[in-house]
């Protein structure tokens, strides 16, 4: 019971968010679709009107986020089609969502998940069609190479702050950059630009090196969704369990009361910010290995930057940063069918996704909206200032 | 309009007249069933006060007992939700300190509302700008305003100093006049001496008497026994947010606590003699500098015996701060030793000292002793946390670290309802007796403790007091820093006062308070300068 109450009230802020989002975007759907405009001169038509091309619209979004009734024949499980995008969606956000969750634990902004994530793809790539290993092997290989590459890519950062006090979220930007055009450049190389190819493109992995489906061939859902919800047991363990994690929570919670009590903050940040990273390599390796098989010079995708969403929706719980993966795989995946149904641009999602930080962001506008008073927020999701 | 007049009305400030007008139209002030509410807390039940004209009416009460609430309802910081509030026996509302300030009520915050880097003029002027003909900004009025207030009362306060460079004790008056200029009758003061020193202290309680032989109201908020009987000409005891008396001014120090506290109270520390074993903690020749390089600490040595409470006495400030910080690791810029029981830890990380045998009970607890987010259980064991029985190897072990902190909890006297409650929910006293309570729990040679009681109500300075006592008479050195000459006195067995980052005299605990106030301000008590 106890327990109930408070996950209840942890869930409140960013479940009231999400609904808040859907409600101002199904304003959205409604003034901007013409027919509905038409309706105008009746009130009570334009209500109903405006009712049914949001709904219309969400309708499509479920349909292409879980189960489309459409695709069920003569196969029942292939209904399930649009769920195993979702979870393809979901494994590399968990990944790179957990990266920023954990930073943010232990005090730091992780805005480099994107970078770390481009590192993670590079070396899963290289060790998936470079090398030759004994199935079992060649997949091990390449994901701890991924994760050292990304791990160390974030844990400069992390050095950077801890020696020289550079505030991590404008080094993060930067490198950022630097492992986009890094990655770019190096698909104009010999070493990684596939044979016969003109367009920025590496040799597909080894099938060796790929991780294996988990419903068959003709779904995509493969080991990366588990890969993904172990690391979040594991960030969970590490940051309620250990003592390691009780240093990073201490030094984001109070580094000046953690470091009077003889703890090491830069010790801590340079760590962090490794794990941290190594975990946003572990989604691009898992990206690489689990779906897309090849890296491309959009690799990166919005999953670095999306992840920021995650962990703020997911309050910088590792638990709540797989629920809100799931949930953002989900409008990923279901915007495509959304935006093939019903006319509504995918680019809603991007609303959706914004509206959701906006409001999460601005707890006093859901209390005032819903009239709550007591509304937990803030633990949990916290960032120092610039000076911190 | 020439003069820049405020836009809520009130009467442009250096209108002399006016003002002198209003300095000898004396006004009462009266508050009836005041309530205050923060959620189901009551902060301020049905309060009744009457603050008569010309008079000093003391507002005592320890921490959390609601005075400060209480004034900040007066003031219009905060709408009261019951009550009212009547001046000279009108009802009048107040819903914002410009409604206050134009009743006649100034206030004096116990932090100050002033710009470091602007003048004195300024920063009274300021929010009432007046400009010239060109819109520039033109403070002639204001200074000759600032330069006669300044005379009538002797504040001796310069309109172009800037405020960082002036000491605390005239950054108050400055606070003063401002309040003075603005025609305030009734004058509030909040917790007023808690930033001064014991000679600040005894000018600012002779110039509010001089305020009132003026004409000018006092509401003076305090938890100190001693300034209460020496200033007040009338007294409220508030406690857990009620009235719970009106004692004579005559009424004893001891009377004065139990009314305050609600229960008899030992204000005399009882110390046995103490007897000094060998040294514990040596320091030499030690020098602080902060980044900038400015000298903090300057060539300091000292010594501290087992089993004695050496007292370091002064203003804050004065390189007390980073002296402490200093002997546990915690300062970058430094150069001289440190030595502890025989080993040089002057360059020792905080987790080695700390594991050296001192119990370091910073002066800012809540930003450095405690991490207010964490449950009580999680800030017993910030400094060991990863050491058996609370870990095995990376594992913590969460049931053990909670069963450790029921009795950590029960020895120290820790008032809670659970363990896992944050630290945040705690009072003050009991915030400081956790920090002690992990302090106190690892094999300790030296106890350094920085300010220990400040902000603390009488209860849990007593039992900080005794606790601090028990440690010297188990034979453990005791380092205390404190602006408190009540405490240096009552717990020292010797005393070092510092002065600009130098010790400047090592004396004996039995200094009189005169004495000390006076080094304390830099002076030797044979009038010479240090």
């Amino acid at each position: 019971m106890k327990y109930a109450r408070k996950a209840l009230a942890t869930i409140a802020l960013p479940g009231l968010a999400f609904f808040s989002a859907l409600f101002v975007s199904g304003l959205l759907i409604a003034f901007s679709d013409p027919k509905v405009l038409k309706l105008a001169h009746s009130p009570l038509k334009f209500i109903g009107g405006a009712f049914a091309a949001a709904g219309k619209a969400y309708l499509a979004l479920f349909e292409g986020a879980l189960y489309d009734p459409n695709l069920a024949h003569p196969n029942f499980f292939d209904g399930f089609y649009p769920l195993s995008e979702t979870l393809v969606s979901a494994a590399p956000l968990i990944l790179t969502g957990l990266s920023v969750a954990l930073a943010f634990r232990a005090g730091l902004f992780n805005i480099g998940a994107q970078g770390q994530f481009i590192f993670g793809a590079i070396g899963a790539s290289l060790v998936g069609f470079k090398t030759t290993l004994p199935i079992g092997i060649h997949v091990i290989a390449a994901i701890v190479t991924a994760m050292v590459f990304a791990g160390l890519w974030g844990g400069i950062v992390g050095l950077l702050k801890a020696r020289t006090g550079a505030h991590e979220v404008i080094v993060t930007i930067m490198l950022n950059y630097v492992a986009s055009y890094f990655l770019l450049w190096l698909l104009s190389t010999t070493a990684f630009l596939r044979k016969g190819r003109l367009d920025p493109i590496a040799p597909p992995v080894k099938e060796s090196a790929r991780l294996p489906h988990l419903a068959g061939p003709n779904l995509r859902v493969n080991l990366g969704i588990i890969i993904a919800l172990v690391a979040a047991a594991g960030v969970w363990w590490l940051l309620n369990r250990s003592t390691w994690g009780f240093r990073f929570r201490a030094v984001g919670a109070n580094a000046a009361a953690a470091k009077t009590a003889g703890i090491s903050v830069p010790l801590v940040t340079t760590l962090v910010m490794t794990i941290a990273g190594a975990l946003a390599g572990l989604g691009g390796a898992v990206q690489i290995l689990g779906s897309e098989y090849a890296l491309t010079a959009g690799a990166g995708g919005s999953f670095g930057f999306d992840a920021i969403t995650v962990a703020l929706l997911g309050r910088a719980n590792p638990i709540g940063t797989v629920f809100a993966a799931f949930l953002f795989g989900g409008l990923r995946a279901g915007g495509l069918t959304m935006q093939a149904n019903t006319d509504t641009p995918i680019d809603l999602i991007l609303v959706i996704q914004a509206l959701v930080v906006l409001f999460i962001a601005a707890p006093a506008l859901v209390k005032a909206v819903f009239r709550i008073k007591q509304l937990k927020v803030g633990s949990g999701v916290v960032s120092k200032g610039w000076n911190g | 309009m020439k003069y820049g007049a405020s836009p809520r009305g009130l009467a442009p400030y250096f209108f002399a007249e006016l003002r002198f007008q209003g300095r000898f139209l004396c006004m009462s002030l009266e508050l009836r069933a005041v309530t205050k509410r923060f959620g189901t807390f009551v902060a301020n039940d049905a309060i009744d006060l009457k603050v008569e004209d010309g008079e000093i009416h003391a507002i005592l009460g320890e921490n959390g007992a609601g005075k400060s609430t209480l004034m900040n309802v007066v003031y219009g910081l905060l709408q009261p939700d019951a009550g009212t509030i009547l001046v000279d026996g009108r009802e009048i509302k107040i819903s914002g300190p410009a409604d206050a300030l134009a009743a006649g009520i100034g206030m004096v915050h116990q932090h100050f509302m002033l710009i470091p880097v602007f003048t004195v003029a300024e920063n009274i002027v300021l929010g009432h700008e007046a400009t010239n003909k060109l819109g520039i900004l033109e403070l002639a009025t204001a200074k000759d305003e600032i330069r006669r207030v300044s005379k009538e009362f002797n504040f001796d306060v310069d309109p172009d100093a800037f405020v960082e460079d002036l000491p605390v004790g005239i950054q108050q008056r400055v606070e003063i006049i401002r309040a003075l200029i603005y025609d305030a009758k009734v004058l509030i003061l909040d917790e007023p001496t808690a930033v001064l020193t014991p000679q600040e202290t005894d000018e600012l309680l002779r110039n509010m008497k001089i305020l009132r032989d003026k004409g000018t109201s006092i509401v003076f908020i305090t938890h100190k026994l001693r300034e209460v009987q020496e200033a007040a000409d009338k007294i409220t005891v508030i406690r857990r947010g009620k009235v719970v008396g009106n004692p004579p001014v005559t009424a004893s120090q001891e009377e004065l606590a139990s009314l305050m506290v609600g229960r008899p109270v030992a204000l005399d520390v009882y110390k046995k003699a103490n007897t000094a074993g060998p040294v514990v903690l040596s320091v030499k020749n030690l020098n602080i500098h902060d980044v900038t390089g400015r000298r903090l600490v300057k060539n300091v040595s000292f010594d501290v015996h087992e089993g004695e409470i050496l007292a370091v006495a002064g203003v804050q400030g004065n390189g007390q701060s980073e002296l402490a910080k200093a002997i546990v690791g915690l300062e970058e810029f430094m150069d001289g030793s440190i030595v502890l029981g025989g080993k040089d830890i002057t360059t020792w990380s905080v987790h080695d000292t700390l594991y050296a045998g001192i119990a370091y009970v910073p002066e800012d607890r809540e930003h450095d002793g405690l991490i207010s987010s964490f449950s009580v259980a999680e800030n017993l064991i910030l400094d060991t946390f990863d050491t058996p029985p609370y870990a095995k190897g990376p594992i913590l072990s969460p049931n053990i670290v909670a069963r450790e902190a029921e009795l950590r909890v029960k020895e120290f006297d820790v008032r809670l309802q659970s363990v896992q409650d944050s630290a945040a929910s705690l009072s003050g006293g009991n915030k400081q007796k956790v920090v002690l309570a992990r302090e106190l729990s690892r094999p300790v040679k030296l106890v350094v403790a920085s300010q220990p009681t400040r902000g603390l109500d009488v209860g849990s300075i007593e039992f900080v007091h005794q606790r601090i006592i028990a440690e010297r008479d188990s034979g453990k050195a005791v380092l205390i820093f404190s602006t408190e000459l009540d405490e240096v006195s009552d717990l020292a067995d010797r005393i070092a006062v510092m002065y600009r980052g130098e010790i400047i005299a090592m004396v004996a605990a039995t200094t009189s308070r005169e004495d000390l106030g006076l080094l304390m301000a830099g002076v030797h008590p044979e009038g010479k300068r240090a």
